[in-house]
């Protein structure tokens, strides 16, 4: 898959900002007034920020509305409910922190679950597709949880709970790996399937269908050397939850917590970008690639 | 609208010929053709006469080889015309988070409506057979029509109301009807050449069938076919014993 | 559910108007869509004999052609040098008068000084008459460079040629062989006729290095080894033979196989064909015993008999087949190898052949009379049929080798009948009833007769009577005496070299000779640019009629824009390449259905202008004024005869008359009323053995095809063959120059032979043959300039068989450098399995010089697309015999394109494919950037 930078800004800043207020909605911390509108105001401009950035990749975002509609079939449209929901139901309640030094809880729970249920939905959009085998697994929306719930940890200051969750995170992220790369195999589509021509021989793709480029080869078909992948997955992995750990294992500093946030975020937008750019399509058989 | 008729009134879709297609690419065109010049947004191209050249296609066709495994099998071409398959269980349909895209109760068309599309993408992501092409000019998700707009046409004379690429294809390798009737030519086509799916394990039931390649390099063996090399006469007997010989069949 | 309404019945036009295709020459009938005056939609012509309905993918692109932006807008004259593509744009008057000019004293003085040459025209019968009316011997279209063998061999054999003038019988055939075509002109009605005949279960065997289009479908691959085709034919046909598996009656009744050959070792006429004082072949009649012409009532030929007289013994021409192939040197196992296929394989076909020929025969009830007056109550089918283009006619030895597949078509009673393959009017027509060349120039005054026809003896070559040849090309010569279709690849180089003369002015129109239509594209180049002493151009003055900025309009003083296909008129006459079946007879027009938004000119009318202008006989008045208005005028008023037109249609002061009749000025209204064509069914019962039927050589006179019935027998012995090499052994006043005449004895065989041109290209050092294929989907150059057809075909790859991409440790996407005895180039290679495994091969004229066709100058076409014709030279490699052989075939002249040969290296990977060229300055600008197309609201 093409990794667009719209859609991994989008999903890793959504990830990260309704973790935060996930935590947040939960009272992790515990926090009113100033305070408070500092860490709801950084929680917005990542949820929004990313649900804006997802818009660049729209033909058309002057119509974006519309996905609500289709909430009963379409996970999209779910994640613009939840979304929404989450960030009334979290606005409502940061409010009542900001300006009324009021924690209504239940809103704060609810506010959480609708941010979970969020994160969950984003990752259902990955789930769901049949085509990409690589994404097509449970654990596909673990990872996005477990990321968003350590991420949050982390940007809430939830020491302990983030050392914790970034390790199960990653643990997370190697089992998708490591899975990951046998999916397709697994999926039982193949150039012989594609093609139905398995049935004579072994089957190869000879001429494409043209020689310029299409929208299919730009969104679908991104090639990225197996050695390439390797190197990325294992800095992504470092960025994400070694340093992080090791830095939040330290006697704390704000600034040794910074760097470990700073650390993470790298490390998922990495991972992000892999997720990405190593997932095949199935398109991508019936012009030879994987 | 996203949500899939439980069943549709007719499974209208083309059946495609794998023997006779010879990759022309006419089918290509007129698709191309008819398709900007009428439903929705015009087909449009990009760096039309310059490097990097794109443009959206309804229809494209491929090529692959196959190498049989005996191992003296010469390899084997075939070019693989795909456009929407108009899937019964269409996961392009249900992804749709506008309710753009929907199949028809009617006929089973899996269609767009543009002026709902925000050019999201996500149906082409859910579509195992490449069949959708976001078109860069307008912004709208761009498919196979099964030309909805020329198979009912009363402005067309009956005989071409059928899809633009079914009546242009020289072969004759596309076939356009209801397979949903198993009395229809479609599907006793499909039935008596053993059309298949593509793609089958995604579970999308795709209604556009492919009919496979006849055996290829079937030819009897010589020693089957000697009776009918059946020298005239001996070697020994020379040029005027071949003549008598052959010139008794006058 | 709701579903959004949508209007299911939009209207498709404001009106449909009906015209023929020009985007490549199978000449469809094409239904011209149109919203607001402008065109918005193509389709096919259900109702048309060629396509009927149908539309390939360049027809379908017409709208994109007719819209390029590389369409030339006014006459164009060279301010720059040639070559760079600077041009200042003038009126049409101005560009009149400078041709005037130009070719006024040429006309008065020398004629032959200018030389005429179209390309892949349709009007060869108007511009050859418009070159007659000049007076210049210098004519031709492109066939000498494309496919004359065929053409040629047909003719001389059969009285017809596969190429469009034939066709299998779809209908009833049940084994379909096709040998070396990809595409064809007759491209619509082969893969109609492909899909009709599997759909009925019959067999189709592709016989081709390359599996691709026509061949990746048929059921047997025959992977041959290119150029020996000629041999697995000769095989196959000892095989038949050897099993007596022939159509023995059809042999005696309908060929010259049963004709005596004088045998008269040493005479001047040893070898020919025994005949009466009336010069009517003679046989032995099996009823009488006695020698007879063939045509006579009653005449029974009998194959096997003998003459005895003077106490020499005659023996008919099956004699001399069987005694030639019968003989091992055809067995199976002595040319599998050479071939590559198995011994086996080519019995299991030949056999296959035989099997289907005559087990599976069928009759038709179509009672008939032949001319000799014998009635037949059935016809006879032999559902055998084959096709064959350029994979046989582009090499040296393809006129011997499209001979020897006629040979074998008759031999198995498959020509003409049920089943089989057939003629389509105006074939049959023997060589004999074709006229003979001309070339007697006269200052001031039209030429002798046609340019181009059939020579049957060296009486009838174009020689001067010093016996230097008459042409500029050098056709009707020594060099290549049956070169029916002129030479237009030589003319440049003789044109550049004065040999045999020099010329004054070169005028061509469509045909890009300084890119993909010339062998040496660079050597043409630089003798189109090179100067004298005097710093004047070699090749003085250059026009050419071009509707697009093509490769070629760079290289030309003075350009004269034509228009495009939908905005002029054309006439697909029954002189030319009509658009027949073999059942009817049928022409066609092209009108203009839109008007052309540019200072354009369609050429003909040009010419019908420029001919008043210069005074030429057939195009003025009595009283000088401008005889034909405009090519429409001339299409409605010009008579060829009395009674016969351009259009066989509409004729009579009614419009109801069918080949001859009156002028109609309604004509061409009465074409566009009728879809842009005319057909005329030939009769039931007059349809099959058309040669042969009375019926048919009737109607065929009503027709205006023939002044008199013309049945003939089908030429198994080519007669004026023999008297060429008559010549070379020395007999006759018309000599050959000595160092052709071994040439001539052994190539100008009566029956067909096989030879080999493989050590003339240096096979030893450059082992693996390189083809071309057409793309279905491109016309030659044209297709680049249309922005849909370019992005199936923006660059080209080498394709090499899997063993020569281990061999060369070579990958997909890997660079390699090509090198042929001549050249060299830089291309990228892609695998193929499916192909023999000796030959690599890419797409034809995909490569584009930059700055040409009004693209980018990096588009794709200039940067990663090559061509194959760098490789090529017009000019065999010296073997050291201190003389230049041309790279042709010796009897027809027919370039050999196909008998390339290279060596393949690994390389890596540079910027751009070499050899690059610099960038034309483009005359017409460049394209826009993005196409949104959508004429109706
Ligand atoms: N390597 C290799 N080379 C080959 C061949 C091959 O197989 N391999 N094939 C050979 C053969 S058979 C042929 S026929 C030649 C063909 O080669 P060409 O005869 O050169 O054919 P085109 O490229 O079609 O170019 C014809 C020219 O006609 C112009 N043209 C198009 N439409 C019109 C029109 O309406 N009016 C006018 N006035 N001009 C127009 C085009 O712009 C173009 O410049 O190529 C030969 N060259
Ligand atoms: N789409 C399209 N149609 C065209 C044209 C075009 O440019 N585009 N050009 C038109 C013109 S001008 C012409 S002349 C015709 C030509 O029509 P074709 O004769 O079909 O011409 P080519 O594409 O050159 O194909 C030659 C075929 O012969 C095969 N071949 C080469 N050498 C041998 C051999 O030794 N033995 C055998 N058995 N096969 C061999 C090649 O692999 C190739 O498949 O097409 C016409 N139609
Ligand atoms: S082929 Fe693709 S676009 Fe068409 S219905 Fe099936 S899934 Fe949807
Ligand atoms: S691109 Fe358009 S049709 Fe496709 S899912 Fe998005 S909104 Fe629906
Ligand atoms: S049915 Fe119509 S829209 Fe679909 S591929 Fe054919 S021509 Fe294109
Ligand atoms: S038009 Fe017909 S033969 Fe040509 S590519 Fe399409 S399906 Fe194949
Ligand atoms: S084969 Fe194609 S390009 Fe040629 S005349 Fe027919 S439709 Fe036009
Ligand atoms: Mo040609």
């Amino acid at each position: 898959m093409h990794p667009a930078p719209s859609v991994i800004f989008f999903t890793v800043f959504s990830g990260l900002g309704f973790g935060l207020l996930t935590w947040l909605g939960l009272g992790y911390p515990s926090v009113t007034g100033w305070t408070a509108f500092a860490f709801f105001a950084i929680a917005y401009a990542m949820a929004v920020g990313g649900l804006l950035s997802s818009t660049f990749h729209l033909g058309r975002p002057e119509r974006a509305i519309k996905a609500f509609t289709q909430w009963r079939s379409s996970w999209l449209s779910r994640e613009a409910w939840c979304a929404v929901g989450a960030l009334v139901a979290m606005g409502l309640y940061g409010a009542g922190l900001v300006f009324l030094g009021e924690r209504y809880s239940l809103l704060g729970i609810i506010g959480a679950a609708l941010s979970m249920a969020t994160v969950f939905t984003t990752s259902m959009i990955y789930t769901q597709l049949k085509t990409i085998p690589r994404w097509n697994m449970p654990v596909t929306p673990v990872k996005f949880l477990s990321l968003s719930l350590a991420g949050g940890a982390l940007l809430s200051g939830q020491v302990t709970a983030a050392l914790v969750l970034l390790i199960i995170a990653g643990a997370v992220q190697l089992l998708t790996w490591s899975m990951g790369d046998k999916a397709l195999a697994a999926s039982g589509t193949d150039m012989a399937s594609a093609t139905g021509l398995g049935g004579i021989g072994k089957v190869r793709a000879f001429e494409p269908p043209h020689t310029g480029t299409n929208y299919l080869l730009r969104e679908f078909v991104h090639e990225i050397g197996r050695k390439h992948s390797q190197k990325l997955r294992i800095i992504s992995l470092v960025l994400m939850v070694a340093l992080p750990v090791i830095l939040l294992a330290l006697p704390f500093s704000h600034f040794l917590a910074l760097l470990a946030v700073i650390s993470h975020v790298a490390g998922v937008l990495t991972a992000r970008w892999l997720f990405f750019a190593e997932a095949e399509h199935v398109v991508g058989l019936y012009y030879g690639k994987r | 609208m996203t949500t899939l008729p439980t069943q549709t009134d007719k499974k209208l879709g083309l059946v495609i010929d794998l023997d006779t297609c010879v990759g022309c690419h006419a089918c290509v065109i007129s698709c191309k053709g008819w398709n900007t010049e009428n439903y929705g947004a015009p087909l449009s191209d990009q760096n039309a006469y310059g490097a990097d050249n794109s443009g959206t296609f309804l229809n494209r066709v491929h090529s692959f080889e196959v190498q049989p495994e005996a191992a003296d099998a010469a390899a084997q071409l075939i070019h693989f015309p795909k456009s929407c398959l108009h899937c019964e269980d269409a996961p392009c349909v249900t992804v749709c988070p506008t309710g753009a895209s929907y199949k028809r109760v009617e006929d089973g068309i899996v269609l767009v409506n543009e002026s709902d599309c925000i050019g999201c993408g996500l149906c082409a992501w859910a579509c195992p057979y490449g069949a959708r092409e976001l078109d860069q000019a307008e912004g709208v998700m761009k498919k196979c029509t099964l030309c909805v707009d020329r198979i009912y046409n009363e402005n067309l004379p009956e005989e071409d109301r059928q899809p633009a690429c079914v009546r242009t294809c020289p072969a004759g390798a596309r076939h356009f009807g209801d397979l949903g009737d198993p009395d229809s030519d479609v599907s006793k086509l499909v039935a008596e050449r053993g059309g298949m799916d593509l793609m089958p394990e995604q579970g999308t039931k795709p209604v556009n069938k492919y009919l496979p390649p006849r055996p290829k390099d079937a030819m009897p063996e010589f020693d089957v076919l000697a009776p009918f090399l059946e020298p005239v006469a001996q070697e020994p007997k020379g040029f005027l014993g071949w003549l008598d010989k052959t010139l008794e069949k006058l | 559910m709701n579903q959004p309404v949508l209007d299911l019945s939009p209207k498709v036009s404001d009106e449909v108007r009906k015209t023929t295709c020009y985007m490549c020459a199978c000449r469809c009938g094409i239904n011209v869509h149109m919203k607001d005056g402008k065109v918005a939609y193509i389709e096919g012509n259900k109702d048309h004999p060629v396509n009927q309905g149908v539309l390939c993918a360049k027809g379908s692109a017409g709208i994109m052609q007719v819209n390029a932006p590389s369409r030339l807008r006014k006459p164009l004259k060279r301010v720059g040098p040639r070559g760079s593509g600077e041009f200042e744009e003038i009126e049409w008057d101005e560009a009149l008068k400078i041709a005037t000019e130009w070719l006024e004293p040429v006309r008065r003085d020398n004629p032959e000084k200018l030389a005429f040459f179209t390309g892949r025209d349709q009007s060869q019968s108007f511009t050859s008459f418009w070159a007659q009316n000049f007076g210049t011997c210098n004519y031709a279209a492109h066939g000498g460079f494309c496919s004359v063998n065929m053409a040629a061999a047909g003719i001389y054999t059969m009285g017809g040629a596969f190429w469009e003038f034939g066709q299998p019988d779809w209908d009833h055939t049940k084994l379909f062989m096709l040998f070396g075509v990809a595409e064809d002109h007759d491209s619509n009605p082969i893969k109609m006729g492909i899909g009709k005949i599997k759909k009925r279960g019959a067999r189709v065997i592709g016989v081709n290095p390359i599996r691709t289009g026509y061949n990746a479908v048929a059921d047997d691959w025959v992977g041959i080894t290119p150029g020996t085709d000629g041999l697995f034919i000769l095989s196959m046909i000892h095989c038949l033979m050897k099993a007596g598996k022939m159509d023995l009656n059809y042999l005696a009744q309908y060929t010259n196989a049963p004709v005596l050959v004088i045998n008269n070792p040493g005479a001047d006429d040893h070898g020919l064909l025994m005949r009466d004082e009336n010069g009517k072949e003679l046989v032995i009649d099996r009823a009488t015993g006695k020698l007879t012409p063939f045509d006579q009532p009653g005449v029974k030929p009998d194959l096997a008999a003998t003459y005895e007289k003077d106490g020499r013994t005659h023996r008919p021409v099956f004699h001399q087949m069987a005694d030639m192939y019968l003989d091992d040197q055809y067995a199976p196992e002595n040319v599998a190898d050479r071939c590559g296929i198995p011994a086996d394989r080519i019995r299991a076909i030949a056999a296959e052949l035989a099997r289907v020929a005559f087990e599976e025969s069928f009759e038709l009830d179509h009672a008939w009379t032949d001319f000799r007056g014998e009635k037949h109550d059935k016809m006879i089918g032999r559902p055998v049929s084959f096709h064959s283009m350029r994979g046989i006619s582009a090499h040296a030895n393809g006129f011997q080798t499209c001979r020897a597949l006629h040979t074998l078509q008759i031999i198995l009673g498959t020509v003409e009948v049920p089943g089989g393959f057939r003629f389509k009017p105006p074939y049959p027509k023997p060589a004999t009833a074709h006229p003979k060349p001309h070339c007697k120039v006269t200052a001031d005054a039209p030429l002798d007769g046609p340019h181009l026809g059939f020579v049957h003896g060296p009486a009838d070559l174009a020689l001067k009577d010093d016996g230097t040849p008459a042409r500029i090309d050098k056709a009707f010569t020594w060099e290549n005496p049956m070169s029916s279709h002129g030479l237009m690849h030589m003319v440049i180089s003789n044109a550049y070299a004065g040999d045999p003369y020099k010329i004054d002015v070169l005028f061509m129109y469509m045909a890009n000779m300084s890119w993909n239509s010339s062998m040496n594209t660079r050597g043409v180049i630089d003798m189109l640019t090179d100067t004298d002493e005097n710093g004047e151009y070699v090749i003085p003055k250059l026009i050419y009629s071009d509707a697009y900025s093509s490769e070629m309009v760079a290289y030309s003083d003075l350009v004269l824009p034509d228009t495009t296909y939908l905005e002029r008129h054309d006439c697909i006459s029954l002189l030319d390449r009509p658009i027949c079946e073999a059942d009817a007879a049928a022409d066609a027009i092209r009108w203009p259905v839109i008007e052309p938004d540019r200072d354009v000119k369609g050429f003909q009318s040009m010419l019908c202008e420029l001919g008043a202008m210069l005074k030429l006989p057939g195009f003025t008045n009595e009283d000088g004024s401008q005889k034909y208005a405009d090519y429409g005028d001339y299409i409605v008023n010009h008579e060829r005869k009395p009674g016969i037109g351009p259009l066989a249609g509409f004729r009579g002061e009614n419009g109801d008359q069918a080949g001859r009749g009156a002028v109609n000025p309604n004509q061409l209204d009465r074409y566009i009323e009728n879809g842009g064509f005319f057909v005329e069914h030939i009769p039931a019962g007059a349809n099959y053995y058309k040669p042969w039927n009375a019926a048919y050589q009737d109607w065929a006179v009503g027709m205006g095809l023939y002044d008199k019935p013309e049945p003939y027998l089908f030429s198994l012995y080519s007669e004026p063959m023999r008297k060429f090499q008559l010549a070379a052994e020395g007999h006759g006043e018309r000599q050959p120059p000595e160092h052709l005449r071994e040439r001539i004895k052994e190539k100008m065989s009566p029956l067909p032979i096989w030879y080999s041109s493989e050590e003339e290209n240096k096979a030893d050092a450059f082992p693996v043959t390189a083809l071309t294929q057409r793309p279905m989907a491109m016309y030659h150059s044209w297709g680049s300039q249309n922005a849909w057809l370019r992005q199936l075909h923006g660059h080209n790859p080498l394709y090499l068989p899997t063993k020569l991409m281990r061999e060369n440790n070579l990958a997909d996407g890997d660079w390699a450098k090509v090198t042929s005895p001549h050249g060299e180039i830089t291309v990228p290679v892609l695998e193929m399995a499916a192909l023999n495994e000796n030959t690599v091969w890419t797409w034809n004229a995909i490569g584009k010089r930059k700055g040409a066709w009004a693209l980018e100058e990096n588009a794709p076409e200039a940067t990663r697309g090559f061509l194959l014709n760098h490789l090529i030279h017009e000019l065999l490699p010296p073997k050291g015999d201190g003389l230049r052989w041309a790279n042709s075939d010796p009897i027809t002249g027919q370039a050999a394109w196909f008998d390339l040969k290279v060596r393949i290296e690994k390389t890596p990977a540079p910027d751009e494919s070499k050899p690059g060229f610099d960038a034309i300055k483009s005359p017409v600008g460049k394209g826009p950037k993005d196409l949104k197309w959508k004429v109706g609201k």
